[in-house]
């Protein structure tokens, strides 16, 4: 499996992930060697098998929905890049 | 007596117990031996040495009025992966250089609430992608037993930290053998629970489905008494499984009468060093002697598959849970542009580093439209597979022990640049996590002065059985208490 250029700029698209040129080309290379490392799983028939999303039995866990302080908004703020008031300060999303 | 750094838990525990020592002094003499080697190893991304301290003198209060747990007062170093409230948990990204958690993971309220002495953090592969250490933002960390060689990873800096004394234990993380692998490079004991057995509350997400905290330490005993106290059901994560926990340290049974283990031919064959392999089968040896009934011709098949599924899976999952570092709420955040999309675009391009990149670029293109079933799915219904596997080996063995990793420690920049080389290296432990199973990395012996670990797999739910072996084994060996040349 050879990915093309475009196919790897479409990936980081996807992920909204900026790639340089030289990752551009580097990852074409890794990443086209690794889905060939994929191959193998062919070998396997699975059509009529279940698939498994994680190794333990438990299914639609609840909790009590109850009230509880929130984390100080001090503290979540500081780490904020920017901000305005108690908001975070984004980019307009429509322009 | 030791000098106080090189104490184990219990051996530490007893000195405090009878006030022969304190948790300032002991300390003390552990930020003294990190002063002197971490010069030469770089496991620690924060020391706080002022908080240290602090922690020490409640311990020692606690103590003096008589409260004392196994872990009271004794010092730990935490893999930077943890949430600490009001210290910078960076996963060793440039993206979370600054972030500092507003809360604690499970895991550190509980070794609070045990009143540990929480050191610092210790480095890793970036996001806990990778196997070993190189893939830190910040420097890489060096294995104490050759210093050009790589401590293994993710968690190589709490490896390093236990094995050179600058920590009585540390935690680490675990998705494809994250604790073990580097546990073997560095010559010390590294167990990744059963999936669901520690709550995964606070830990940074990589692979959710595959992640796990579990203990780093100087022998087995010690790993009974630190899972003893982060072990347990938690309801802030979901998966973490509302069974009993066990007292760990009832399992350490000197020996190994009428336990079936089964040693599957396939970790054996394809790439493994030959020195690997004879350390392994005479470990093996001795944990007949000590009398388990050991069948050499168990096999597992499809572990040749597993790779393959764990490298389409654990990208998959880092995809989805690394989406959230858009520079908005916390981390780095590119600023010069005016446009949104560009500015999350940069973000992550200046953010993430090689490895990142290429996992969430595997795993957006696994998940994508017209691949999602010939990748993910697919990955998915050979997991089943493989779990199947498993349950079907463990009708037969109470244990399965395999080598933690084909080869020994090998040099920093060997395989920076071949990821599929790099990948190799954890083709021993990966298919554990993909099944969920427990399993411990032991100190088995070495290759010209290189550790070679080898690793007890459990039945889910079962650590008790692996620590017996474990423990057993080093009852009988002294591998774990040889010190790095350092």
């Amino acid at each position: 499996m050879k990915l093309s250029r475009e196919e790897v700029q479409h990936i980081a698209l996807l992920a909204r992930l900026g790639l340089s040129e030289t990752e551009i080309e580097k990852f074409r290379i890794q990443l086209s060697d690794i889905l060939e490392q994929f191959e193998i799983l062919k070998q396997l028939e699975t059509t009529n098998l279940p698939p498994t999303a994680q190794s333990i039995v438990l299914q639609n866990v609840l909790r009590p929905d109850e009230a509880k302080p929130s984390y100080p908004v001090k503290d979540i703020m500081d780490n904020a890049p920017q901000q305005e008031g108690n908001c975070f300060k984004t980019r307009a999303v429509l322009e | 007596m030791n000098d106080l750094h090189q104490l184990t838990i219990s051996q530490a525990h007893q000195l405090l117990k009878e006030k022969r020592t304190s948790s300032v002094e002991l300390t003390k003499a552990i930020l003294a031996r990190l002063a002197k080697v971490e010069d030469k190893v770089h496991a620690c991304i924060t020391i706080t040495e002022a908080a240290a301290l602090e922690q020490a003198k409640e311990a020692d209060k606690s103590i003096s009025s008589g409260k004392i747990k196994p872990l009271t007062g004794i010092p730990a170093l935490i893999k930077d992966v943890m949430c600490t409230n009001g210290i910078k948990t960076t996963c060793s990204s440039k993206i979370l250089e600054n972030f500092v958690p507003p809360y604690d993971a499970t895991v550190i309220e509980k070794l609070k609430a045990a009143k540990v002495v929480i050191l610092g953090k210790t480095n890793m592969d970036e996001f806990a992608m990778g196997s070993s250490t190189e893939n830190s933002a910040f420097f890489p960390t060096r294995n104490p037993w050759d210093l050009d060689r790589v401590p293994g990873g993710s968690s190589g800096g709490s490896a390093v930290a236990v094995a050179t004394d600058e920590a009585i234990y540390a935690l680490g993380s675990d998705t494809g053998g994250s604790i073990r692998q580097p546990a073997g490079f560095c010559s010390v004991v590294g167990l990744k629970p059963t999936y669901g057995r520690v709550s995964r509350f606070g830990l940074v997400a990589f692979a959710s489905s595959l992640d796990q905290i579990g203990p780093i330490t100087k022998n087995a005993a010690d790993c009974a008494l630190v899972l003893n106290v982060i072990a347990g059901h938690d309801p802030r994560d979901s998966t973490s499984a509302p069974y009993p926990v066990p007292d760990f340290t009832k399992s350490l049974i000197p020996d190994l009468k009428n336990l079936r283990l089964g040693i599957p031919k396939e970790y054996f064959v394809e790439g493994i060093q030959k020195e690997v392999r004879a350390s392994i089968e005479t470990a093996i040896n001795k944990l007949e002697e000590l009398g388990a009934k050991v069948d050499r011709d168990a096999s597992l098949p499809l572990t040749k598959y597993a790779l393959a599924v764990y490298y389409i899976l654990a990208p998959s999952e880092a995809s989805a849970n690394l989406a959230r570092y858009d520079g908005v709420k916390y981390g780095f955040s590119y600023q010069d542009t005016n446009n949104m999309w560009e500015a999350m675009e940069k973000t992550k391009q200046f953010g993430f580093g090689a490895e990142v990149k290429r996992r969430i670029m595997l795993g957006t293109y696994a998940l994508s439209a017209g691949y999602y079933d010939a990748y993910y799915l697919k990955a998915q219904k050979v997991r089943t597979l493989i779990r199947r596997e498993f349950d079907q080996a463990f009708e037969k063995y109470d244990a399965l022990v395999t080598p933690t990793s084909p080869t020994v420690p090998f040099k920093l920049g060997e395989k920076v640049d071949d990821p599929v080389q790099m990948y190799l290296s954890d083709v021993c432990t990966l298919p554990i996590n993909i099944a969920g199973l427990p399993a411990i990395s032991v100190p088995a012996g070495f290759a010209d002065g290189l550790p070679i670990g080898m690793q007890i797999i459990g039945k889910p739910f079962d650590e008790e059985t692996i620590l017996r072996i474990a423990f057993a084994y080093e009852q009988a060996t002294d591998w774990h208490k040889r010190k790095p040349p350092i």
